[in-house]
C-alpha cells in the first residue's frame, strides 16, 4: 500500500515538475496585492499601475534571470480580511516569487502572518510609522526620519520655533507625532511650543502628542481657532499626518481663518501629486510636502521615467487604467524602485529563492531610480534622498531642499533624548 | 408541537448528509493533501459568514425585522475572541513586550484592567456570550417596547453599528483602533499557524453552523414559530390576540445577536484580523443582501447565499480584478427582478416552467 502511495505521489511530482517547468522556463509569477476598489483604491491603483508598467519595461528588456515577469493582479478591495485571503492565495495557490502591494498600516499588518508563516516576500511602498523589522518584508517606504525629521530640520534652519501637530487618528500619525516629540524637544524646542495637546498617563508620562480626527472628519473650525491662537505667540509651523480627503475641509477652513503659507506654514506628509488629482491644489499653494521623490525632481533618470510612463499608459489595454491627467509620485516611484531593487537582488542570487533574495538585498544592492540613487539596507529598509517642496498651483511641487542618502531607520521611539 | 413536514424532514435529512460531508470527509481530505490549506480556510470564513447570514435570516426573513446592525454582534464575539488571542501572543509581539503592541505604541506599559480577564479561555467565551447578548436585550428591550418597526427599526440598528465602529476607531478605546487586533499565534495552546488548528477551527465551525441549522428548523416547527411568523405577517393581529410581540421580538434578537457573535467569535482565528471597518453598517448590508440572493425566510437559503456570493467575490476578486464588483452588482440586480425567491426558488421555477411547457400542446 505504502509504495503505491509512494508511487502516485511521484508520479503526481514528476507530472506537476513536467507541467510547470513547461511553464517556468519563460515566465515567473509576481504578486500584485493593492486595493483596486472601495475607499484605498483612488491611490493604490496608481502603484498597480506603475507596476504592470515596470514589468513591462523589464520584461522589454528581456526579464528577470532570463524570465518574464507575469503579474498575478488581486484586488485587497480596501477589506483588511480579504487582504490576508488575497495574500494566502498569491503564496499558497498560485506561489509568487515576491508580491508588491499594500498602502494602510493595517493592511500589512493584516497580511504580515501571511507573509511569515509561508516566508514570502513582500515589497512595501508607502511612508511609514515604522517600529517593525519583519524578515519577510522589504520596506522601501519612507521611515519617519526619511520624512518628518528631515521636515523639522528644515523649518529649525528656517527659524520656526513653535509647531502644532495634527493627523488623523491611527498608528501612523500617533507613533510620528510621539516621535517629533521626542525629537523636537532634543532640538531644545521647549514643551508649551509643541501644540496639539497631550495625553499623559497615571505617571504623567507623555503616552499622545498632537490634535487627532477619525478618518473623514469634515469639522476643523474649532482646531483652526486654535492654531490661530497658538500661532499668535511666535513664528509657527503645522505638521499634518491629516490622511486623505479630510485636508480639503481642514484646508478650506485654514484659508478662511486668514492663516497662509507665510504666517504659518503647513508641511503634510501624506499629500503627494497623485492626491492632488483629487484635492483642490489652488488652496493649497505655497503649503509644504516632504518626499523621498517629487515629479519635478530635473534629472535625466526622472525625466525618462515619466516620459516612459505616460507613453506606456498610452498604449497599455489593461482594464480600467486612467490615461489623462496622470502624474507621477513617492510611493510609485518607490514601488518601481522595488521592483528594480527585487530584480537586482535575484540577479545576484541568482534564484528566485527568497532566503537567497534576502541575504542578497541585505547584502545592500544599489539602483539609480528617478528620485536618485536608492541601496538596499540589512535592516530591510533602503536609503534614499529626501526632499523638500513647495505646492505650486499645479498640485506639484517645487523643491526647496534635498537631503543625499538618509539611512532608513525603523527603531526611532526613544532614540532622541532631550537636553 | 406539531411535526416536520415530509418537505422540511428531506431538507434536515440532506442538510446533515452534507453538514457530516463538511465535518468529517473535507478535514480527511485535507489532512490528506487532497484539498489545500488554502481551501480549507477560506471554507471556514464562508461558514462563518453564513452564520452571520441566517441570523439575518432569523431577523427578516422569520419575523420581518430587518436589522441592518447584525455585522456589530458578529464583530462583538470576535472582538472577544480576539482579546484572548491576543493575550495568547505574549511577548511574541514586536516589540517583544507582555502587552499587546499596539498598547505599546500608545504608551502603555502595563496592561488596562478591562485587558486582565481576557487571558483565561472561559471568561473570553463567556464574554462572547455575555456582551452581545447583553447590548442586544437592552437595545432590543428599548426598541420593542417603545415599538419601533419596518425602516425605522433598520434606521437605528445602523446607527447603532455605526456609533460603534467610530467609537472602536479611536485610539482611546484601547481596542486597537484602525488596526485592529492581528499577529495571532496561539489559541488554547494550539499554534494557529499549523495546518491543523486551522483544520480543527473547521471543523468546529461546520459543527455550530449544522446545529445552529437543525435547532432553528426545529424552532420554526414550534408553536414559537408558528407566532414568530404571524408577527412577520401582521403583527397588530397577534397582539390584539393575546400574544406580548415584544417578548417574542426580544427573544429572537437576542438570539439572532448570539448566532452572530458566536460566528464572529470563529471568524477572527481564522481570517486572522479583526478591526472597526468589520462593523461599518456596509458590512451588515452585505450580510442582507447574502441572505436575499440565498433566498429569505428559508433557513438554508442564507446558507447557500453566504457561501455562493463570497465564493464568486474570492473568485471573481483574482479572475477579474478590474470587473469583480460589477459581476457581483449585476448578479444582485438580476436576482432581485428576476428571481425574487434568491437561489433556492430555482428548482420549484424550473419545475412549474416544466409543467407550463408540457401543457403547452393540449391549448
Amino acid at each position: 500500500m505504502l509504495k503505491v502511495n509512494q508511487l502516485m505521489t511521484a508520479g503526481a511530482l514528476a507530472l506537476g515538475a513536467l507541467v510547470s517547468s513547461v511553464h517556468a522556463e519563460d515566465t515567473v509569477k509576481v504578486g500584485v496585492l493593492h486595493s483596486l476598489s472601495g475607499t484605498m483604491a483612488i491611490s493604490e491603483t496608481s502603484l498597480r499601475d506603475v507596476l504592470l508598467f515596470t514589468f513591462d519595461e523589464i520584461n522589454a528588456k528581456g526579464g528577470v534571470l532570463g524570465k518574464k515577469i507575469e503579474p498575478v493582479v488581486v484586488d485587497g478591495a480596501s477589506n483588511w480580511p480579504l487582504f490576508a485571503e488575497k495574500a494566502k492565495q498569491l503564496l499558497e495557490q498560485d506561489k509568487v516569487s515576491v508580491t508588491f502591494g499594500c498602502w494602510t498600516s493595517v493592511s500589512r499588518k493584516s497580511v504580515l502572518p501571511v507573509y511569515e508563516k509561508n516566508n514570502g516576500l513582500l515589497f512595501y511602498p508607502v511612508q511609514y510609522e515604522g517600529q517593525e523589522e519583519s524578515q519577510n518584508v522589504f520596506y522601501t517606504a519612507e521611515a519617519v526620519n526619511q520624512q518628518a525629521t528631515p521636515a523639522i530640520d528644515y523649518l529649525l534652519k528656517q527659524g520656526y520655533t513653535k509647531f502644532y501637530l495634527i493627523g488623523t487618528d491611527y498608528v501612523y500619525p500617533q507613533t510620528t507625532n510621539l516621535v517629533l516629540l521626542e525629537y523636537l524637544l532634543s532640538k531644545g524646542v521647549a514643551l508649551e511650543n509643541i501644540g496639539g495637546g497631550f495625553k499623559k498617563d497615571d505617571s504623567g508620562k507623555i503616552i499622545s502628542a498632537g490634535k487627532y480626527t477619525p478618518f473623514g472628519h469634515t469639522d476643523y473650525q474649532q482646531i483652526v481657532a486654535e492654531i490661530k491662537q497658538f500661532a499668535a505667540g511666535g513664528k509657527t509651523a503645522v505638521v499634518s499626518t491629516l490622511n486623505g480627503d479630510t485636508n480639503v475641509p481642514f484646508f478650506k477652513e485654514y484659508a478662511a481663518a486668514g492663516l497662509t503659507a507665510e504666517t504659518a506654514p503647513v508641511v503634510s506628509f501624506s499629500i503627494s501629486e497623485d492626491e492632488f488629482r483629487g484635492l483642490p491644489a489652488k488652496q493649497l499653494v505655497g503649503q509644504l510636502g516632504c518626499w523621498t521623490y517629487f515629479q519635478s525632481i530635473k534629472s535625466p533618470a526622472n525625466k525618462e521615467f515619466v516620459k516612459n510612463f505616460k507613453a506606456w499608459l498610452k498604449t497599455t489595454n489593461v482594464p480600467g487604467i486612467v490615461k489623462e491627467g496622470r502624474v507621477t509620485c513617492s510611493p510609485m516611484v518607490l514601488s518601481y524602485d522595488g521592483v528594480y531593487l527585487w530584480k537586482a537582488a535575484v540577479e545576484k542570487a541568482g534564484s528566485f529563492d527568497v532566503d537567497k533574495v534576502r541575504a542578497a538585498l541585505k547584502s545592500g544592492l544599489s539602483f539609480d531610480g528617478p528620485g536618485g540613487k536608492v541601496t538596499s539596507q540589512p535592516n530591510m529598509h533602503m536609503t534614499k534622498n529626501v526632499f523638500i517642496g513647495e505646492t505650486t498651483a499645479k498640485g506639484q511641487f517645487k523643491i526647496l531642499e534635498e537631503f543625499k542618502d538618509v539611512y532608513g531607520e525603523p527603531w526611532l521611539l526613544g532614540k532622541f533624548k532631550s537636553k | 408541537m406539531s411535526t416536520l413536514s415530509t418537505r422540511h424532514k428531506v431538507e434536515l435529512i440532506a442538510a446533515s448528509a452534507i453538514g457530516l460531508f463538511f465535518i468529517v470527509i473535507f478535514p480527511l481530505l485535507n489532512a490528506h493533501g487532497m484539498v489545500s490549506n488554502f481551501t480549507i480556510n477560506l471554507w471556514g470564513k464562508y461558514l462563518c459568514y453564513a452564520l452571520l447570514a441566517i441570523s439575518v435570516d432569523l431577523l427578516w426573513g422569520y419575523t420581518g425585522l430587518l436589522s441592518l446592525g447584525q455585522a456589530l454582534f458578529f464583530s462583538f464575539g470576535g472582538y472577544m475572541m480576539g482579546m484572548y488571542l491576543m493575550r495568547m501572543i505574549g511577548d511574541l509581539g514586536q516589540y517583544h513586550k507582555p502587552i499587546p503592541d499596539f498598547l505599546v505604541f500608545l504608551g502603555w506599559t502595563e496592561l488596562p484592567k478591562f485587558w486582565k480577564p481576557f487571558a483565561s479561555f472561559p471568561f473570553a467565551a463567556s464574554m462572547i456570550f455575555l456582551l452581545p447578548g447583553l447590548l442586544a436585550l437592552v437595545f432590543g428591550f428599548l426598541a420593542f417596547r417603545s415599538r419601533i418597526k419596518g425602516v425605522y427599526f433598520s434606521i437605528l440598528t445602523q446607527a447603532l453599528t455605526y456609533g460603534a465602529s467610530l467609537m472602536f476607531f479611536r485610539n482611546d478605546m484601547l481596542m486597537g483602533g484602525n488596526n485592529g487586533f492581528t499577529d495571532f499565534k496561539f489559541i488554547l495552546g494550539h499554534d494557529l499557524r499549523e495546518a491543523s488548528t486551522q483544520r480543527g477551527l473547521f471543523i468546529v465551525t461546520a459543527i455550530v453552523l449544522l446545529l445552529v441549522y437543525a435547532s432553528l428548523r426545529l424552532l420554526s416547527h414550534t408553536k414559537f414559530g408558528l407566532v414568530q411568523r404571524a408577527i412577520r405577517d401582521g403583527e397588530n393581529r397577534v397582539l390584539f390576540s393575546g400574544y406580548a410581540t415584544a417578548h417574542f421580538k426580544l427573544f429572537i434578537f437576542v438570539v439572532a445577536a448570539l448566532i452572530a457573535s458566536i460566528g464572529g467569535a470563529l471568524y477572527v482565528p481564522q481570517v486572522g484580523i479583526i478591526n472597526p471597518s468589520e462593523m461599518t453598517p456596509d458590512k451588515s448590508l452585505e450580510a442582507v443582501v447574502w441572505c436575499a440572493v440565498g433566498g429569505r425566510g428559508t433557513l438554508v437559503g442564507p446558507i447557500i447565499g453566504a457561501i455562493s456570493i463570497n465564493s464568486l467575490k474570492s473568485w471573481a476578486s483574482r479572475a477579474a480584478p478590474d470587473y469583480w464588483l460589477v459581476i457581483l452588482g449585476g448578479l444582485f440586480v438580476v436576482v432581485v427582478l428576476l428571481l425574487p425567491g434568491g437561489i433556492v426558488s430555482i428548482p420549484a421555477r424550473l419545475k412549474s416552467l416544466w409543467q407550463r411547457v408540457t401543457r403547452q400542446p393540449s391549448a
